[in-house]
């Protein structure tokens, strides 16, 4: 402490005689002793000033997803998963936002001058634009998460980083895809669109033209500045409520065509169940408690603010119910700030812990009236039909964590 | 839109909102036959940009030492740091789908693998094949899985008619979403 106090006797006294009588208030107040002041300070560099940087003491972080390393051995990038136990509010910040790619690529360093985006197949008009000229074009900007199709959760996983983090919400500014192909001209039979990056892999995927024209957006900018490398600099497709891999990063040309492609991302993630394909393809309501949430800790019986986040592919969440009785009996949760259209929505839930072991649970239901199933009643809607026990699709099924006497919060798949 | 209502003459105004098909902004340049040719490396299940070329197995067999992919996916297809390329043994009366995610046997169409070794390999040297070396690796791929026999030359015509045993056991997307659907609506969830 001592070596401490007079390392900021010297700072305060350069201070003083650098700024002069600016400081000299803040330093009257601490220097007073009536409260601890902090330890250390942040010093000030060209490129804090530039660009901020967080706290030293914020030590959340991605991990990789699923088990395969990223980067692996080749030096590609895979999966990688947003730390949502840490999560506040509905927006992931950009440097944490969950990162897929097919089967593993690199990130590439594009020069934004010299990117281009191709529009052409059946159109009429045939179109290259330079990211200046889509800046021009009339823009939106729309909360929306994705989502991986490989968000699953198996009673191994151990956090909520785990089962959960691959997907992520974000801001996202951009021109709507429609506006581009109004642009262009959709001929007849143009039923579908393949949009292809320019990654090594040059990873492309069919959309339906359904989809394409409905809400899709051509995003350049993220969470309020330019979309990050690793999620598609300069340019990202952004296919609300759908699959992941849809979401097309570095985003280079766009055919319309007159049938499913079969990319290699297509043919990745084929069905052989048309009631897979469609529960694959656009998200179910979902929701997860956030806190407590597994690996965590209370330290002790009392009051608690409970907090998730709710999502579906279909709309807005209208509603999150949550459990501390293991599903025996549902409460409404709060929704905080708005539910926006195929975005994470933050709910919370104020609850007073005995101390006893318990099980918390979320369930969101969507505008359109769908509901997240327990993993039981998704297994058995489809056992009572004659198919196999399992979910299928996206699995959209409920959380449970545990929470047991001592305070340790444990997910309770079973 | 804004901006060119200020502009336009509403006669002309009138000519943009009945056109659907002609641009509104008039941003973006028209690109060259020759330009499109270059970018559009898509290769559609029935194979219409598949560009002229040819290659059999056996040229397959030589370039798939030659270009580094024995070194990637093991000599025979696996046993290599990277993905196998060849089916599972999971004995003879396996369904495709039992074979593996390996696409030179799972994928519906064989120009599909066409597509991926064109676009995706040899890694760290994408790109750098060619149209004839293409053909040859996909025959080679295909071989190596029995899905051609050995004395195999692909070209455009012959390479989409090339039985894929995935062919028909894949779900399609549901082409009757529309915006505003639940994903399945006889599905409660
Ligand atoms: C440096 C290592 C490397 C080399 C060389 C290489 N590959 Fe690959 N290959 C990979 C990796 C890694 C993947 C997995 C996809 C990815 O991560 O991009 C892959 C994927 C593939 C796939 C798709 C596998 C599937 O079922 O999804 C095919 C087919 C393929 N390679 C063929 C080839 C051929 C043909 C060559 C030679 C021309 C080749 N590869 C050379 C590393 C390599």
């Amino acid at each position: 402490m001592g070596s401490k106090r007079s390392d900021r006797r010297e700072f305060l006294k350069r201070g003083v005689a650098l700024a002069g009588g600016v400081t000299l208030g803040a330093v009257a107040k601490s220097a007073s002793g009536q409260l601890e002041g902090p330890e250390a300070f942040i010093q000030g560099t060209d490129e804090l000033v530039g660009y901020g940087k967080r706290s030293s003491y914020v030590t959340s972080v991605r991990i990789p997803h699923g088990g395969r390393a990223s980067p692996d051995t080749f030096g590609l990038d895979f999966h990688i998963a947003a730390p949502l136990q840490d999560s506040v509010g509905v927006i992931t910040p950009s440097s944490l936002h969950y990162m897929g790619t097919t089967r593993g690529s690199f990130v590439p360093d594009i020069d934004p001058e010299k990117h281009r985006l191709m529009i052409h197949g059946m159109v009429d008009n045939p179109l290259v634009f330079t990211m200046e000229e889509l800046k021009r074009l009339p823009s939106v900007t729309r909360m929306h998460f994705i989502e991986c199709a490989g968000n699953r959760a198996n009673r191994r996983h151990r956090t909520v980083q785990e089962t959960h983090g691959m997907t992520s919400c974000a801001e996202w500014t951009g021109v709507l895809l429609s506006t581009l192909l109004k642009e262009a001209g959709v001929q007849d039979g143009g039923d579908w669109i393949v949009a292809e990056g320019v990654e090594n892999v040059v990873g492309a995927s069919s959309i339906h033209m359904a989809k394409a024209m409905d809400d899709c957006i051509v995003c350049y900018g993220m969470n309020g500045e330019a979309v990050r490398p690793q999620q598609g600099f300069p340019l990202r497709l952004l296919v609300p409520g759908f699959e992941g891999i849809l979401n097309v990063k570095w985003l280079r040309r766009i055919k319309v065509v007159d049938q499913f492609y079969m990319t290699y991302n297509d043919y990745g993630h084929l069905r052989q169940d048309s009631d897979d394909a469609a529960l694959g393809m656009q998200i179910g309501p979902k929701s997860v408690i956030t806190y407590p949430s597994g690996g965590q800790q209370l330290p002790g019986r009392g009051f608690y603010e409970v907090s998730g986040l709710a999502w579906s592919g279909g709309g807005a969440v209208a509603r999150v119910e949550v459990t501390t009785d293991g599903g025996r009996s549902w409460v409404d949760a709060e929704i905080r700030g708005t539910a926006h259209p195929m975005a994470h929505t933050r709910f919370t839930f104020n609850w007073e812990w005995d101390g006893q072991e318990c099980e918390l649970q979320s369930r969101c239901t969507d505008v359109l009236g769908s509901v997240q199933p327990s993993r039981v009643q998704a297994i058995e809607y489809w056992t009572q039909r004659g198919q196999p026990a399992r979910v299928k699709g996206q699995d959209n099924s409920i959380q449970p964590w545990r929470v047991e006497s001592d305070g340790s919060v444990h997910n309770a798949i079973s | 839109m804004r901006f060119l209502r200020l502009l336009l003459p509403l006669p002309l105004m009138l000519g943009i909102s009945v056109q659907a098909q002609s641009p509104t902004y008039g941003l973006g340049r028209t690109p060259s036959a020759e330009e499109i040719r270059a970018w559009d490396i898509s290769i559609s299940p029935t194979g219409e940009e598949l560009p002229a070329g040819s290659g059999s197995v056996g040229e397959g067999s030589q370039l798939y030492l030659e270009k580094a992919c024995a070194g990637c996916h093991g000599t025979t297809g696996t046993g290599g740091p990277a993905p196998r390329l060849v089916k599972r043994d999971v004995g003879p009366d396996a369904g495709p789908w039992a074979l593996g995610r390996v696409l030179p046997i799972r994928a519906p169409y064989a120009t599909a693998v066409w597509d991926f070794i064109n676009r995706g390999m040899p890694l760290y040297q994408e790109g750098t094949l060619s149209a004839d070396e293409v053909y040859a690796l996909t025959a080679y791929l295909l071989f190596l899985n029995d899905v051609v026999e050995e004395g195999t030359v692909l070209d455009a015509q012959s390479l989409p008619k090339v039985e894929m045993p995935n062919r028909d056991t894949w779900a399609p997307l549901p082409e009757w979403w529309r915006p505003g659907m639940s994903r399945l609506p006889s599905y409660p969830y």
